[in-house]
């Protein structure tokens, strides 16, 4: 279990619901180390300013993070944490690694 | 609506040694503003596990970092992180600093905290290729090169330790420093010397990345007879020490030639009402300890400041 406040996926089932029930999702799939805290950290921040968008994370170890780690537009990465962007259940943006909380707010405002 | 505040002290910076001075400032009752740019927590965040600080067998570094700031905010102390510092006026006796978003604080004292940053190597495709076969943490991408072969670039004793803890996942991994020595404790040296997965390739750096969606091959190119060559490669590695972040106090303050701001033992700078700490400044040893230590006395000589 990822020890931060974002609403955590639980399972593939739940990728699936949450995708279904929201127009803009962002997720980021990881471990508690320090290329993805910073990134968490920085989405429990933009909650207030984007309520337009639920801001999710996914543990990178569990079974049923395939529906991220398989995800063609993760085909090449190699670097923690996978960042995930949505929209109508579409992936419209993927990250590699860390990303400053302005390289996120760039991309927010980008697709979303 | 923009905003005016004062305190009694601002601290730029909230790692180790700002959120110290932030502990000790606040709760000697000095109204205390600690402003950072990126998270707080700053080094101890890169550090999944700390071994060497007193009083904690093992703990991570974001645990520890957010006990500092969980102390410091128990005693007051304002802590505004993810800022950017648009304009700073420390010079006379009352030190402003203004952020992007338009905010003024002014104080009078200040401590620059602001540590230091990675380096990078600044050459093409290094953005492009980050997180694609370009890493900076062997603990959190190590296992994505199990099997596959590596380069690890730096000679210090990060490089030649991770070097070494790159090899449990990596089939082979090769490790290009620009000297024919290294500045490695000379134990890391001979652990990393002794590894039959490890070889060198000295006097040498990397000059380009280049693939498609991957990284597939680097160039590299030696120092002494300019020869470049290329080498396929799966993943690399760098580890090229750390620089001093003053690229926005440099022109306020007295600095040496690495751009690390000159102290006092008091940790006063050139400027009056100036006090550094931690990685930032002129010193020898940087740990989580000695940041620890300078903020303390900082934070001390600052109250004294302000008080007199
Ligand atoms: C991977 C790694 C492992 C380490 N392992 C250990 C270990 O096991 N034990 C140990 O004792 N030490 C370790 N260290 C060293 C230790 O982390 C540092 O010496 C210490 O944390 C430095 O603290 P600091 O407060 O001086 O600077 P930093 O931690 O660098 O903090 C400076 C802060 O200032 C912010 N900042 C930068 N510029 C500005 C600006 N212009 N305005 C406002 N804020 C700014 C930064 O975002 C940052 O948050 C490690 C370092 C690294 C990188």
């Amino acid at each position: 279990m990822l020890m931060t406040n974002l609403e955590h996926v639980e399972s593939a089932a739940h990728h699936k619901e949450v995708l279904e029930n929201n127009e803009n999702v962002m997720i980021c799939c990881g471990r508690m180390g320090p290329m993805c805290i910073p990134v968490y950290i920085s989405m429990e921040e933009l909650r207030e300013e984007y309520p337009n968008v639920k801001f999710m994370d996914m543990e990178f170890d569990h079974p049923e993070a395939y529906v991220i780690r398989n995800a063609p537009e993760c085909s090449g990465f190699m670097g923690l944490p996978f960042t995930m962007y949505y929209k109508n259940g579409k992936v419209v943006k993927a990250t590699t690694s860390i990303q400053s909380k302005d390289q996120i707010v760039n991309i927010l405002n980008e697709v979303f | 609506m923009h905003t005016q505040e004062q305190f009694d002290l601002i601290i730029l910076g909230g790692g180790a040694a700002g959120l110290t001075a932030g502990i000790y400032a606040s709760r000697a009752k000095l109204s205390t503003l600690i402003l950072n740019e990126g998270m707080v927590g700053g080094q101890m965040i890169l550090t999944y596990e700390i071994a060497n600080y007193p009083g904690y067998e093992n703990i991570s570094g974001y645990q520890l970092s957010m006990s500092m700031k969980k102390q410091a905010e128990t005693f007051g102390c304002v802590i505004k992180q993810n800022i950017t510092i648009d304009q700073l006026d420390i010079q006379g006796e009352i030190k402003s600093v203004k952020l992007s978003n338009g905010n003024v604080y002014t104080s009078k004292a200040i401590i620059l905290a602001t540590g230091g940053s990675s380096r990078n190597l600044n050459v093409k495709g290094e953005d492009e290729f980050k997180g694609r076969g370009i890493s900076y943490c062997a603990t959190c991408d190590g296992d994505f090169y199990t099997g596959q072969d590596i380069i690890v670039v730096g000679g210090g004793n990060s490089a030649l330790e991770e070097a070494v803890s790159l090899t449990k996942y990596a089939k082979t991994v090769t490790i290009v420093h620009q000297f024919d020595y290294f500045q490695a404790f000379e134990h890391a040296v001979e652990m990393a010397q002794k590894n039959e997965k490890i070889s060198f390739i000295l006097n040498s750096t990397i000059t380009g990345f280049h693939g498609d969606e991957k990284l597939k091959y680097v160039e590299i190119k030696n120092l002494k007879t300019d020869e470049i060559s290329k080498k396929e490669i799966d993943g690399v590695f760098i580890f090229i020490g750390y620089a001093a972040n003053t690229s926005k106090l440099k022109s306020h303050i007295a600095i040496n030639q690495y751009g690390e701001i000159i102290t006092d033992e008091t940790m006063a700078t050139n400027v009056p009402g100036v006090f550094a700490a931690g990685d930032v400044r002129a010193k020898k040893i940087r740990q989580i300890a000695t940041a620890v230590s300078d903020g303390a006395i900082a934070a001390v000589s600052a109250i004294e400041y302000v008080q007199k």
